[in-house]
């Protein structure tokens, strides 16, 4: 190497992975002007979780309620506005911003080896917008109507200024509009980190899934998220100027709510899914020590599943009679294909690995057998035979918790997982796998009794519900069955007290993992990398920690041996490390640790 | 560069021809649009990537073999910190308690905004990122 040569490998190393120095503020200022996207993920994941616990506790008093036939713990009213507040924190405030603004705004540009987001100022006014909405639709709460009573779907005319008069609706609305916001300038500033901020070497087909996935949901937030934030403002029209788009007295039609809403509601559901089918992605190769089966698949998997949800929003409104049946039916049947390739390839990842059960894993399989109930039952209601008859019944209900507790196991997947590298500690693995038998055992003794309930007849949203009909015992066992679904939330909190209190300190690689946020430090410097490893292959980090180990080459994709490991790689800084050394040793099986 | 543009042309191609059999078997015209709005989404950023694809050489990102060093000069200036998102989230926040509460939330909120917009401009001036 010439004197050159250093130069510019010092020069690339410096200028690249950290910019012009500033005074750094501390405690509270630094958090609230701080654009590191560490920062900004940390407080989203912490106010989503708040916010989770909010609306869990909601949960819990609704489930109180239902304990028994005729419950006056809650009035009708109170009641219509708790479902409603529920539905709405947990999909809008809760699993969507903690997976595109917690989970993929700190853990993405680590993996990519960029320094921060493509935009770190709006970076940070996503979260301001989100912190902000999320409080005006706690506001609604004490405002003389109450809050917003119309289901979390606010179906047009019931949303009417006649039907549901008050600021409460109005807090919602305007809550919404700016968590759209916030949803779309994180979709913005995700599509553009992940196009531009790439290390050398991370070709499109060497990122992880998980950013992949990030990738794709950053997409599909831009395709739906604008038609809801322009659906709501015309909602908000209708209500104050007399607009009238969704009042039939007034020339609208009703029904077109539903069109635009279900335009943006069906891609949020795979907003809220693929970011977790991400994180499931790489917590299970990572755990069965080989790498991802069907790496390509995986990837084409997402995009069709993104591609095909963004036609399948009539599948809500088969019972309008004003949708085409046959079209939203095969469109919405067609998505189990490439959920299913997805799901082959996870099992056939842990096939012949050796598999760690640790937390984080317990969690993955937790969400695979719970995602499957959830994905299955959707197909039943794809058919539109079937849906005539569960529409707007407990079979619903269950279908859709399914789905949402299964992407909450991944979520406490993914914070056991990324913990130790987000705050250089870890969280107890024991307690971890109590709170996952506990949280596993709640949301199926919560969810099994709802399908009963369904195919018997219990209709949703309803607050009393009349006698013999069979409802009451599956009632009382839903109800238990939430209660320990809370339950592993408190030893979640105790596990992070307890954990807190007695610190284990975490390396930077904990899990021996291959991606790339494992090569910086726990938790990562400023700017994250002070040096980025030679990227060969989709697992640079375990490339780098394993040179002699055999490339077992992902599913379809060439082996990182043979794809330009040429000794000319050695300007790179870490020759000895990164050169394969002569042949791979003949039976050994790749998983050994020996470097 | 090429397969970023490739990915978005895809979903576009894909969107028209679901748009264009949506029409005709249904003829609903507000799911027609919302497709054709998904279908520009794919093709205008897509086809724009694919145009400079096209026209520039493979980026250290795009090639398999490109090395750390290759990666070498400022690729942007990250700030430490800056204090106007915040400022705009709370005239936000307050534009958002105008719709819900009353107007005269209003003035603050848009001055709030304003004062923002100004101060993010004037940094982002001085160096790097919005």
């Amino acid at each position: 190497m010439t004197l050159l040569e250093e130069k510019q490998l010092s020069f690339a190393e410096e200028t690249k992975y950290a910019t012009t120095e500033h005074h750094e503020p501390s405690g509270l200022v630094k958090w609230l002007t701080s654009t590191d996207h560490k920062v900004i993920g940390k407080s989203y994941m912490f106010t989503a979780l708040v916010l989770m616990l909010i609306g869990g506790a909601m949960a819990l008093i609704m489930r109180m309620q239902l304990t028994s036939q005729h419950s006056s713990l809650l009035s009708l009213q109170q009641y219509n506005e708790l479902f409603t507040m529920h539905g709405s924190i947990m999909i809008y405030l809760f699993v969507g911003p903690f997976a595109f603004g917690g989970l993929a705004n700190y853990v993405v540009p680590l993996q990519i080896g960029a320094p921060d987001m493509a935009f770190p100022r709006l970076n940070a006014l996503s979260y301001w917008l989100y912190l902000g909405g999320s409080i005006i639709m706690l506001l609604g709460f004490f405002t003389a109507s109450g809050a917003a009573d119309f289901g979390w779907v606010a179906y047009a005319p019931l949303s009417s200024a006649v039907n549901s008069p008050g600021a409460g609706p109005d807090a919602w609305i305007a809550a919404l509009i700016l968590t759209g916001f916030s949803a779309i300038f994180t979709g913005v500033n995700l599509v553009t980190t992940i196009f531009y901020l790439r290390a050398p070497g991370m070709t499109m087909f060497r990122m992880p899934i998980f950013v992949w996935n990030m990738l794709v949901t950053a997409i599909l937030i831009l395709i739906a998220f604008p038609v809801l934030t322009s659906a709501l403002i015309m909602l908000y029209a209708d209500r104050h100027f007399g607009m009238h788009i969704f009042s039939v007295k007034g020339g609208g039609v009703p029904v077109l709510w539903q069109n635009l809403f279900w335009f943006w509601g069906h891609p949020e559901v795979y907003i809220l899914a693929l970011p977790f089918f991400g994180v499931v992605t790489e917590i299970i190769p990572a755990f069965s020590k080989k790498p991802i089966f069907g790496y390509k698949g995986m990837v084409f998997a997402t995009l069709a599943i993104a591609a095909l949800s963004t036609g399948v929003w009539g599948h809500h409104m088969f019972t309008t009679g004003v949708v085409l049946l046959p079209f939203f039916s095969l469109m919405s049947l067609l998505i189990a294909v490439p959920t299913g390739i997805k799901f082959f390839n996870w099992i056939a990842t842990m096939w012949g690995g050796q598999i760690t059960f640790t937390t984080p894993m317990l969690m993955c399989i937790g969400f695979l057998i719970t995602f499957l109930m959830g994905g299955l039952t959707g197909m039943f209601l794809a058919s539109p035979p079937v849906d005539f008859q569960m529409h707007d019944t407990y079979f619903v209900v269950a279908h859709f918790h399914d789905v949402i507790f299964a992407l909450v196991l991944a979520a406490m997947g993914a914070l056991y997982y990324w913990w130790p590298k987000m705050f250089g500690w870890y969280l107890n693995d024991k307690i971890g796998k109590i709170q996952f038998w506990v949280l596993f055992i709640g949301v199926n003794a919560t969810v099994i009794p709802w399908y009963i309930l369904g195919l018997h007849g219990m209709p949703r949203r309803v607050a009393v519900y009349k006698v013999g009909m069979g409802w009451h015992a599956l009632n009382i066992a839903a109800t238990v069955g939430a209660d320990i679904t809370g339950l592993s939330f408190l030893i979640f909190l105790l596990n992070i007290y307890l954990s807190w209190d007695k610190k284990v300190k975490a390396p930077s690689n904990p899990w021996d993992a291959g991606t790339l946020e494992w090569f910086t430090s726990s938790p990562p410097p400023t700017h994250n990398f002070t040096r980025i490893p030679p990227i060969r292959s989709e697992r640079p980090v375990w490339d780098f920690n394993h040179p002699d180990a055999i490339a077992i080459a992902a599913h379809g994709q060439e082996s990182p041996l043979a794809n330009g490991r040429s000794p000319s790689d050695g300007s790179n800084g870490y020759a000895q490390k990164d050169t394969a050394l002569g042949s791979p040793k003949a039976g050994t099986t790749g998983m050994d640790k020996s470097s | 560069m090429k397969i970023e543009g490739i990915v978005l042309i895809g979903i576009g191609a894909f969107m028209a021809v679901v748009s264009v059999g949506y029409w005709f078997w249904s003829g609903e015209p507000s799911g027609t649009a919302m497709l054709i709005g998904a279908v520009l989404l794919g093709l205008l950023p897509g086809g724009y990537y694919y145009w400079w694809a096209k026209r520039m050489k493979p980026r250290p990102e795009d090639r398999p073999d490109a090395t750390t060093r290759e990666g070498a000069g400022v690729i942007g200036s990250f700030p430490h910190g800056s204090i106007w998102p915040l400022v705009f989230g709370a005239g936000a926040f307050l534009f958002g308690l105008a719709l819900a509460f009353g107007w005269w939330f209003l003035p603050p909120a848009l001055g709030l905004m304003l004062v923002a917009a100004t101060g993010v401009t004037t940094q982002s001036r001085r160096g790097g990122a919005i």
